[in-house]
């Protein structure tokens, strides 16, 4: 069976059809900035992505310093407080994370691996990532409106949401739902260009079973995302119509400041299925390009073959399924109908089973491989760790009776935030090491990846892991100051501070992460071709970074699966998959 | 190595943390022990699980470093390894998941003895409302609510003439009586949240949403507010006194009916005994025009 995923001798049919003409650039302005090459598209998204994803750190500190030192800083009052809090939640997972994964490596990542010129339809690539940037646009506009951005929490529910005594209801949750409706619409430009790209412009002998896991990941997360995101979109749409012309989508009978409302007969509660119905598939959105990530990154550096990958190409599968039949796990004390909670709680644990099996397996490639302790690699044995934690915690939350108590506390805080907010960052950090030297042709510094690495993972840790506790005492989230509660005991003012503390420490951390990315880009160490010594398609491209059309005049022909690492009999210890079985050099002497 | 190392002091360090941490669960008032015992079930596993792995992840770094001469196994799959592992994790699950369903299983059969007690929320504070000696609450929308009727009782069901209104942020509940609580708000999302009775609910306009409890504990408890409500939703403050049945009784004694308090509204033809106790703090302006629910219906409808 595993000389199956090895199989060299079966037939690679000749091309059936003739290679389509690329279109070509002639300008700077077509080149680089209007510009239809997955690659460029990809660093535009991933720039930014970057920028807006900083803006979402910044407001983290905000946020942190309020929590840590309350009545300390007056520039924080309770309304730009809520604001911090909804923009910061809003912008990492959408602006960033969404887009930084799909647009950002789906683009640069899934024509190289899958050995294709380019996306199959460019222009509409194009497209996206402008549509995306005036999502990012008219969200930022939303901080220099009357009234500022909105603080209705990211999840934006309603009536809350629309209603006096929110910030942000004149025009910040006007911007923010205007800017998720065009985000979605740019998402699915480029959504459909990943997914049909994938089925239809893989190189010969690139079969869906030889795939790089990574590009598993992001296809499949990307179907998530077609499948989900329309659910935002009308709650989105739905809401803009509560909000502007007075209908009641989500508005029932409410007395405001003594004042009956116009609105009747809505439901609260529609709106927050809507909103999970995205919400929950969103998640793996993040996730399952991350585990493809982590996967592909983990067996070069361990210089070993992922373990069991057609179970971990099952296992994204089955995760993306059954990550639409969990949404109401996030409703558990929403008022639902309770008996609601027996499904939501078995299919949430069911998931646990291909996540922990995912989780099993990266282990096992660590075990008896070769381990190369780089920067990528110490990046994602720090995800294994901090997205097993996350996983754990969920595992509690996804449990209904469990969760009754620690919902809304600083517990799911702590939880969300190790499990999709760190752990998915520490994968971008480790894929921006390992391919920052195919995007640039020069490899990051080492010594300043060593100290980011290092003050991100501990520094995370120390931040979330304590955060857990103080949601077993019982300290709701989204609280602008505890005030005097008397379950509430003085030690947990003293462990805000220091999370505050170790909150501003990371964070410098990450603007040394910035700066050796930008001065790396002139004095970095030059990379080479495949500094790595990869198997997977984008380092074996004739020029790096690669040319427009990715690879030479020949499209790579794919012979053997991407994980082709320490073959016994072979000479190297990995065997790219575009190599002629009679070229491979083998020490046995024999074939 | 070094990350190796690391691996190990987190995985003692947040065992040891787990054990001498000043910070758990407050002591419970409520008959919800079931859903501690689960929380702890699903740590023993779930720990374990944890450290195992982390240790044995910290093993792999440190045996099988990079060494020039040293290459990796080679193993595609190993199919028995994996179901194996499946299985064991399926069965993790199910010893998580039956504790969890069987006290949720309690949570959701309100017992036949438990006496309503009504939480209205409003931004941004709490009100409550008992039944009287009938043990029932009378109707009530949010469209009748007004000055003269705070909770939007319909004057013309007779059951709710007898109402208890509390218009404090006060409650006191019984020992030992189950109670179910039906949660109402007349404006946004909030949540009753006692963090030692464990159980909590949201607050939804529009509908009527509960949790059933027993306070088993004698005490003064804070309510707070758990579902982002506004600007004030961290100052939506309450207290719930847990009394035995005399001081309780006591209690419940001195507090004033619909009928009493708003006799215009109640159309009870009686004077009015006492003022409100105390008025809640955002009244509800004097010149409204009363609206009545089959008007407010006429207006713009959806769906």
């Amino acid at each position: 069976m595993s000389e199956g995923l090895l199989d060299e001798t079966q037939v690679i049919p000749p091309a059936e059809l003739e290679e389509v003409d690329l279109y070509h650039a002639h300008s700077f302005w077509t080149k680089y900035v209007f510009s239809q090459d997955a690659k460029i598209i990809a660093i535009q998204y991933s720039g930014t992505a970057i920028t807006i994803g900083l803006v979402g750190l910044v407001l983290s500190w905000l946020m942190r310093l309020q929590l840590g030192f309350p009545d300390t800083f007056s520039f924080i009052d309770a309304d730009t407080y809520y604001q911090h809090v909804t923009m910061h939640g809003m912008i990492m997972v959408i602006y960033l994370l969404t887009a930084l994964f799909l647009g950002g490596f789906g683009n640069y990542l899934i024509p190289l691996m899958v050995g294709a010129r380019d996306m199959v339809f460019p222009y509409m690539n194009m497209l996206s990532y402008w549509v995306y940037l005036l999502a990012v646009l008219i969200l930022t506009a939303s901080f220099f409106v009357p009234g500022g951005p909105t603080g209705a929490g990211w999840t934006l529910y309603p009536p809350q949401a629309i209603l006096e005594g929110t910030p942000g209801v004149e025009w910040g949750i006007i911007l923010m739902l205007v800017s998720l409706v065009v985000f979605i619409i740019g998402f699915t430009m480029g959504g459909l260009n990943y997914v049909v790209t994938v089925l239809q412009s893989r190189s010969r002998g690139m079969t869906l079973m030889r795939m790089p896991l990574t590009v598993w990941g992001i296809f499949t997360a990307t179907i998530l995302a077609l499948l989900a995101f329309p659910a935002l979109f009308v709650a989105g749409v739905m809401m803009l119509l509560d909000r502007l012309i007075g209908t009641s989508f989500f508005m029932p009978e409410i007395i405001q400041g003594g004042e009956l409302l116009s609105t009747t007969n809505g439901s609260p509660l529609l709106f927050q299925h809507l909103f999970w119905f995205f919400g929950h598939p969103e998640v793996y959105i993040v996730a399952l390009p991350a585990f493809g990530v982590v996967s592909d990154i983990i067996s070069v550096h361990a210089r070993k073959n992922i373990f069991g990958y057609r179970m971990m190409v099952w296992a994204i599968v089955a995760i993306g399924g059954l990550s639409f039949v969990v949404w109401a796990h996030h409703m558990y004390v929403s008022g639902m109908n309770p008996y609601f909670g027996f499904f939501f709680a078995t299919t949430t644990l069911i998931i646990a089973v291909p996540t922990a099996l995912k989780m099993y397996n990266w282990v096992l490639t660590l075990w008896k491989g070769n381990i190369q302790l780089t920067i990528p690699m110490l990046f994602c044995v720090a995800f294994i760790l901090t997205f097993l934690n996350g996983g754990i915690t969920g595992l509690f939350l996804g449990n209904v009776a469990v969760d009754i108590p620690l919902s809304d506390t600083l517990f799911v805080v702590a939880h969300f935030h190790m499990v999709m907010g760190i752990a998915p960052v520490l994968v971008i950090f480790a894929a921006v090491y390992h391919w920052f030297p195919k995007m640039s042709g020069r490899m990051l510094n080492e010594g300043w990846g060593q100290f980011h690495f290092w003050i991100t993972f501990i520094g995370s840790y120390l931040i979330y892991f304590p955060m857990h506790y103080l949601g077993f005492v019982g300290v709701p989230r989204r609280y602008f100051e505890i005030g005097e509660t008397s379950f509430i005991p003085p030690s947990a003012t003293t462990l805000n501070e220091f999370i505050t503390i170790v909150v501003l420490i990371v964070g410098v951390a990450q603007i040394v992460f910035i700066i050796n990315i930008i001065a790396s880009i002139w004095t970095g160490k030059p990379a080479g071709d495949n500094p790595w010594n990869a198997t997977t398609l984008e380092w074996q491209t004739a020029t790096t970074p690669p040319g427009h059309g990715n690879f030479g005049d020949e499209l790579p022909v794919t012979y053997r699966w991407a994980y082709a690492y320490s073959v016994p009999g072979v000479e190297d210890d990995f065997v790219p998959q575009n190599l002629a079985p009679g070229d491979v050099k083998r020490s046995d002497g024999g074939q | 190595m070094l990350i190796a190392i690391v691996l190990v002091i987190i995985a003692i360090g947040s065992v040891v943390f787990h054990i001498w941490s000043p910070w758990w669960f407050t002591p419970l008032a409520s008959n919800w022990g079931s859903l501690d015992n689960a929380i702890v079930i699903t740590f023993w596993i779930t720990g374990v699980v944890y450290v195992a792995l982390i240790l044995f992840m910290a093993y792999c770094l440190y045996k099988y470093r990079y060494k020039k001469e040293r290459r990796a196994d080679y193993e595609p799959e190993n199919s028995k390894l994996e179901w194996t592992l499946s299985i064991l994790t399926a069965l993790g699950v199910v010893g998580l998941l039956t504790p969890g369903l069987i006290a949720w299983a309690d949570f959701v059969t309100v017992p036949k003895n438990a006496i309503e007690v009504e939480v209205l929320g409003k931004q941004w504070d709490w009100s409550y409302r008992l039944p009287g000696k009938d043990g029932k609450l009378g109707k009530s929308s949010v469209a009748l609510i007004n000055d003269d009727n705070p909770f939007g009782i319909d004057p013309k069901d007779p059951n709710g003439k007898d109402d208890v209104l509390i218009e404090s942020d006060d409650l006191h509940l019984q020992l030992d009586q189950p109670v179910k609580m039906l949660l109402r708000s007349q404006d946004v999302l909030h949540d009753f949240y006692v963090p030692q009775f464990r159980a909590k609910m949201d607050l939804v306009p529009g509908m009527i949403t509960f949790f059933w409890m027993t306070p088993t504990r004698a005490g003064t408890f804070d309510v707070l507010c758990a579902e982002l409500c506004g600007v004030g939703h961290h100052a939506m403050r309450g207290t719930v006194i847990v009394d035995a049945k005399g001081a309780y009784d006591k209690w419940l004694s001195g507090q004033e009916t619909f009928a009493a308090l708003y006799p215009n509204t109640a159309k009870v033809k009686q004077a009015a005994k006492d003022a409100p106790a105390s008025a809640p703090v955002r009244q509800a302006s004097q010149d409204k025009p009363i609206l009545t629910a089959s008007e407010s219906t006429q207006s713009l409808r959806v769906q």
